[in-house]
């Protein structure tokens, strides 16, 4: 177990190279998320079908052949990610901006992925409040964006929070695949590197990486249930 | 006359077919023949013997030593240092079990036991030998470096010192260790994958410069695509390639040993080289000194 002290090192920049990767996941799954959701959930039947094409895609097929699909189809189409090299975000996150695409390969790929799962548990929230409202919301003459952003919206994430927080969750264990597509540095490489160059034992080495992930999954679903307890879902 | 046409078509396609029977009997006339041997009872040699069953680990994506052919077996001048051992403990060529090694289980399959010996382009070194044990060298390898074919700008290790080139190596290999040292900053320039060939498609389409691992696994690639790829500069460490079996088993490493020692210079090594990795390479290496540290 000496080696979770003596390379402590290699465990703590690793754990901030997933957090980076976690958080930028999470923010893009979040957006397209919602954007899809809200597609799914509109009266045109065209975006409908968008909406549904893109869940059916990226929900049924696994991360391992999507993030393959990023890492290794995308450099066939002569496409380095390129641009997901925000100007901003670049110098917080110096390995988005980085030559070498692998970084945002993967970030592409869990945020298409999660997106997905992130757009039904939305869709559920949705779906979770009253019909009433909606039809309310209609009768008072509001269009049906306003009728999302001040009606539905507002009440149906109270109903989704908690799948929202169990999609994230399994999202954040999903960056574990990182280290397989190219990212040097991250807490599954590190570990990989650990046990198969160095020759460490498996057993500590793999503590010490899952205690990475439970630093970022246990406050998580502490906070989840938190705010579960706090605004109960109320007809 | 249709019947005539038939009759001559039927009478080509049985000449035809006793053709191929005639070759197809040969297959495996080219291993060599199992000897008749007895070993002291209690070792590895004994057990193998008497069971008349070996596992060995290799390689089946590396072109020249270990690669694996439609016929779903290996083939490649590891695969041929595997055979011959086998024939020296008594047991035919056929009843090896290939086993795939990749470079980072290397170590787990021997230490669990899934496979008697391991010649899978295996470098000895310090941290491997803590957990199991190194038969030969058998061939010393270099690391090198592969370029695109277009490509003039890197001419060795020293070219990435100024950070502007990638290299992309597989993860826990020595040749990753190795190059880590000539990087300026390794989150920027270098890329690990599993198995080398994620590392050619890497470097075909432009997302790293340059691939590095030893001289002899990218003789392969650059032979599977010459127009595609080169080599550059002199091979800058020493590789030596063992045979890795279990920690301890001190009979077992000196009757590898003494096979290693035995081939050199019987005319046998000449000939797995030739008849594998010599096609691509023309110089027959010299079988180094086994090591018995």
């Amino acid at each position: 177990m000496n080696v979770l002290v003596d390379r402590f090192d290699v465990f703590a920049s690793g754990f901030w190279l997933t957090l980076q990767i976690c958080l930028l996941s999470a923010a893009g799954a979040l957006i397209i998320g919602t954007l899809m959701a809200v597609l799914r959930i509109s009266p045109v039947p065209p975006l409908r079908a968008i909406g549904t094409a893109y869940v059916t895609v990226f929900r049924n097929i696994p991360l391992t052949v999507v993030a393959f699909f990023t890492a290794f189809g995308l450099p066939e189409l002569g496409s380095n990610a390129s641009f997901l090299k925000i100007p901003v975000l670049d110098s917080l996150f110096t390995r988005l901006g980085m030559d070498l695409p692998y970084f945002r390969f993967f970030v592409l790929a869990l945020s298409l992925y999660t997106g997905a799962f992130v757009c039904e548990a939305l869709r559920a929230g949705v779906n979770a409040v009253a019909a009433g409202q909606a039809e309310a919301a209609r009768a008072l003459g509001l269009t049906f964006t306003q009728n999302l952003r001040h009606v539905i919206l507002p009440q149906a994430w109270k109903a989704a929070v908690v799948p929202l927080g169990s999609v994230i969750i399994a999202m954040i264990k999903n960056s574990a695949l990182a280290g397989f597509f190219g990212i040097v540095g991250d807490l599954s490489q590190a570990a990989d590197e650990l046990t198969s160059q160095e020759g460490l034992a498996l057993i500590p080495v793999f503590i010490g990486i899952s205690v990475g992930y439970l630093v970022m999954t246990v406050p998580l679903g502490i906070l989840l249930d938190r705010i579960e307890s706090r605004r109960p879902v109320t007809r | 006359m249709r019947i005539n046409r038939l009759a001559a078509v039927g009478v080509a396609a049985t000449i035809a077919l006793t053709g191929l029977a005639a070759c197809g009997g040969d297959g495996g006339s080219g291993d060599p023949k199992p000897k008749d041997v007895t070993f002291d009872a209690g070792t590895t040699m004994a057990k193998l013997n008497k069971d008349q069953k070996i596992r060995i680990g290799t390689k089946f994506d590396q072109p020249g030593f270990g690669l694996k052919g439609l016929d779903g077996k290996p083939a490649g001048f590891d695969v041929e240092i595997g055979k011959i051992i086998t024939t020296e403990l008594g047991i035919p060529a056929d009843k090896i079990e290939w086993v795939e090694a990749p470079s980072k289980v290397r170590e787990e399959v021997i230490e669990q036991g899934k496979v008697d010996i391991v010649v899978a382009t295996y470098t000895i070194n310090d941290a491997r030998k803590q957990r199991i044990d190194f038969a030969g060298p058998y061939y010393v390898a270099g690391q090198q470096i592969m370029t695109r074919k277009d490509d003039d700008s890197i001419t060795g290790p020293d070219s990435f010192k100024d950070g502007a080139k990638k290299v992309c190596s597989v993860t826990g290999s020595t040749p990753a260790k190795t190059i880590e040292a000539s990087l300026k900053d390794k989150a920027s320039q270098l890329v690990l994958f599993d198995v080398y060939q994620k590392c050619a498609d890497a470097l075909k389409t432009k997302q790293v410069d340059a691939v590095t691992t030893d001289n002899v696994i990218l003789t392969g690639f650059v032979a599977n695509a010459p127009d595609d790829f080169k080599l550059v500069g002199e091979k800058f460490t020493q590789e030596p390639y063992g045979i890795g079996l279990k920690k301890g088993d001190t009979a077992f490493r000196e009757f590898v040993n003494k096979t290693l020692e035995k081939i050199a210079s019987d005319g046998r090594y000449e000939k797995a080289w030739k008849d594998t990795a010599g096609k691509f390479d023309k110089n027959v290496p010299t079988a180094p000194p086994v090591n018995r540290y």
